[in-house]
């Protein structure tokens, strides 16, 4: 027999949906791509279930169910650098993460600071295993010069502009942006790190960096950037969301600009998260090279208490792809970034959760329902009549990160290696199981 | 003969005491031989050492050429002024077809810090690090070790002064490490733009006022400020940084009786230090070259795994 009523029905999972306040075991039955109902075990849904092929039921028992995670930071590297990462490849890896919705950042090769490039990323994400949100360029191919045609942008469908990557350093020019981009109701995500002052650093200005003879990129660099933002933000409107905040005195702006009343977001990376800048001289690793760079224990620490009190808020992987080939070499000659998407759950359970420091629901919100409020997209819930699209988690699954087991083209990660605690178990886009383990 | 805990030389951060004793005091009978008629002994018949050069050097490259040939070493040199990136073939790949031409030894210069350390996670020979980027140059600390180490027979209560750019220097670094684990005490003093952020957890004694620093110590160090580097405004003249950091014959005075004055070189005469001073009679500026030799003969003769042949 066959259920016709439902297509699906993931049973008997802990269902967490911070937006709905919801958290309990139940079953979510799903139709047509949406999801049905969720419903706490009960005689009635017990025998409506018998009527379900196996195939229409997946078994939840110790897994934690949510709703398709969403990441406002991802690199796609398509167009341009293929040989990194494609739309497909950074989808498939998004899927395997337990992502179903990415926004791709414009510093592709051409950048997304026309039309056409946000349509040929936008065909391309048609068949993909997530959905694929274009972020587009604040300034003409991302020059810091002359603002890009936003409005076309928009018409096209991008959700946000950014030039990140690069800080827009003229702030005449950011005043500009996030007048007009008012017109539109998007934000602006800045990548914030003054040029002028971190140029050329390679990590942390710091004793590590001093101890090793690198040029550092100091803290103050974020700071500055961000102040200037939030004055600019003050003095003008606009939305302004800072990118991967890394340092302890950016955490404290953004802490008062909201305090204030600014309309001001932030995110945090993973990495920011668990690693220091004191790794960085145990091997040289290329692939801790990253920007903003991996601060001081004092930085990390600030960035998790505002994760928590809610200055920061949501996790984004800044998932950037480099080839084998870019990323083998000297430590300050190696491209700055490293791949996030698939081992983003299993630190934050890992370093975050099993540590005490937030619970399930907590991240869970900001992985779901706090980004797409950020930047106005569908999803980050489980309710009634939304996307089928959901994330089940295997909360005490034991796994090392392998090289070799990426989804992502690349394989650039510092945490080859390193045993995690807590691992996607299967992922469902629109109704669709997309990734399965 | 003991060996060293290491089969790599990639820095004195990590080496210990007994090691840097060790290759001081090896170092002494090697210095011997360069007295001799007949400067070569056949400690390295049949090693093969390559000399791998990312960066312009002519002392430290000589010095090592020489040190080899003197020890019957087989020796190759590979210079190139630009990065291996910039230049299309990727480090990995220059070494890995340096070592299938059955290398044992490599010597390596190279602008970015840590290039020493990934040579040893991408070929076998041993590897010593003749420099990289301003992180450490732990022969020519040595060296400096070893002209202290034979003027005053001893490194417990002598007050070395290291003056120049600590920021970008790692003739410095090494410096520090070396004279640190040896008990020696260290003083750097430069402009607070040369210094690094959180200078002061290196352990050392920190001056911005020369006289300050000069004041009751025994060595100082002078390094050569890299006048190519100061684009960025480090200082604003070369005449200010004289007239503030400059070793001069007045400074002297401040010194102890038995004072030691060093250069790593090539110097800025009449910058950093005046020709009165470098060529006075407590430099040593040329012994340290000599020695030099003898301490990178003791190095390479160390790390070898090469058993003690002939009567060096």
């Amino acid at each position: 027999m066959t259920s016709k009523k439902y297509d699906l029905a993931i049973i008997n999972g802990r269902v967490i949906d911070p937006e709905l306040g919801f958290g309990k075991d139940a079953h979510v039955f799903i139709k047509d791509g949406k999801i049905a109902k969720i419903e706490v075990p009960s005689s009635k849904n017990e025998s409506e279930l018998k009527s379900f092929d196996d195939d229409q039921i997946i078994d939840a028992t110790g897994k934690i169910v949510v709703p398709g995670l969403i990441d406002v930071h991802v690199h796609l590297r398509e167009p341009g650098r293929e040989d990194a990462e494609t739309i497909a490849s950074g989808c498939k890896a998004a899927a395997a993460g337990g992502f179903t919705s990415v926004c791709c950042m414009p510093n592709t090769e051409p950048r997304i600071d026309n039309q056409e490039t946000v349509k040929f990323v936008q065909d391309r994400a048609k068949v993909a295993d997530a959905r694929v949100y274009v972020v587009g360029a604040i300034t003409k191919n991302i020059e810091g010069k002359q603002l890009a045609e936003i409005g076309d942008l928009v018409k096209m469908g991008c959700v946000a502009i950014t030039d990140d990557g690069h800080y827009v350093q003229n702030p005449e020019i950011m005043r500009r942006a996030l007048e007009y981009a008012k017109m539109f109701n998007i934000t602006i995500m800045q990548h914030a790190e003054d040029q002028n002052l971190c140029g050329g650093g390679v990590m942390n200005e710091s004793y590590e960096s001093t101890r090793l003879g690198l040029k550092g990129a100091p803290a103050a660099a974020e700071e500055i950037a961000v102040l200037r933002d939030i004055a600019l933000t003050r003095l003008v409107g606009g939305r302004l969301h800072v990118q991967h905040v890394s340092c302890k005195e950016a955490v404290d702006a953004i802490r008062s600009a909201k305090a204030e009343g600014l309309d001001v977001t932030a995110e945090a990376t993973p990495h920011h998260l668990v690693l220091t800048d004191e790794e960085i001289g145990k091997e040289f690793n290329t692939n801790l090279r990253v920007n903003p760079p991996l601060r001081t224990l004092e930085d990390k620490e600030a960035v998790i208490a505002g994760l928590v009190d809610g200055t920061i808020d949501c996790i984004a992987s800044d998932h950037a792809p480099h080839s084998i080939e870019s990323k083998d070499c000297e430590f300050d000659q190696a491209p700055p970034g490293m791949i996030g998407l698939e081992t983003t759950v299993g630190l934050i359970k890992t370093f975050i959760i099993d540590k005490g420091v937030m619970s399930w629901a907590d991240v869970i919100r900001k992985m779901t329902s706090n980004p797409a409020k950020i930047l106005g997209l569908p999803g980050g819930t489980l309710a009634d009549g939304s996307d089928a699209d959901i994330t089940i988690i295997d909360p005490d699954k034991k796994w090392t990160v392998k090289a070799d087991k990426f989804q992502s083209k690349s394989s650039n990660s510092p945490f080859i290696g390193m045993k995690l605690n807590g691992q996607v178990y299967k992922t469902i886009l629109g109704g669709r199981v997309v990734f399965e383990r | 003969m003991s060996r060293l805990s290491s089969r790599h030389l990639l820095g004195l951060e990590e080496t210990p005491q007994e090691d840097i004793m060790l290759i001081l005091e090896t170092s002494n009978s090697f210095r011997e031989v360069l007295e001799r008629q007949v400067k070569k002994v056949p400690t390295l018949r049949g090693v093969t050492v390559l000399n791998l050069f990312y960066e312009n050097s002519t002392r430290t490259r000589i010095s090592f050429e020489l040190a080899e040939k003197r020890l019957s070493a087989d020796t190759i040199n590979f210079s190139t002024s630009t990065s291996s990136v910039k230049k299309g073939e990727s480090l990995r790949d220059t070494v890995q077809n340096i070592e299938a031409m059955k290398l044992d030894m490599v010597v390596v210069r190279h602008g970015s810090t840590g290039a020493p350390y990934f040579l040893t996670q991408c070929m076998d020979a041993n590897i010593i690090n003749a420099g990289d980027g301003a992180h450490e140059h732990p022969t020519q600390a040595l060296l400096d070790m070893y002209t202290i180490w034979k003027k005053y027979g001893k490194f417990a209560g002598l007050r070395v002064v290291l003056v120049g750019d600590v920021k970008h220097s790692r003739v410095i670094r090494s410096n520090i490490w070396g004279l640190k684990a040896v008990g020696a005490s260290v003083a750097l003093c430069g402009p607070s733009t040369l210094l690094p952020v959180e200078v002061e957890k290196f352990g050392c004694d920190v001056y911005h006022n020369i006289d300050e620093a000069l004041d009751g110590a025994d060595v100082v160090n002078v390094m050569r400020i890299q006048l190519e580097r100061q684009e960025g405004g480090m200082f604003p003249s070369q005449r200010e940084y004289t007239n503030l950091f400059g070793i001069t014959k007045e400074r002297l005075k401040l010194l102890n009786k038995n004072y030691t004055i060093m250069h790593p070189g090539p110097m800025n005469r009449g910058v950093e230090i005046t020709s009165e001073v470098a060529d006075g009679k407590n430099s040593v500026i040329l012994d340290q070259v000599t020695n030099g030799q003898a301490v990178r003969m003791a190095v390479l003769y160390l790390l070898s795994g090469k058993k003690e042949e002939g009567d060096a």
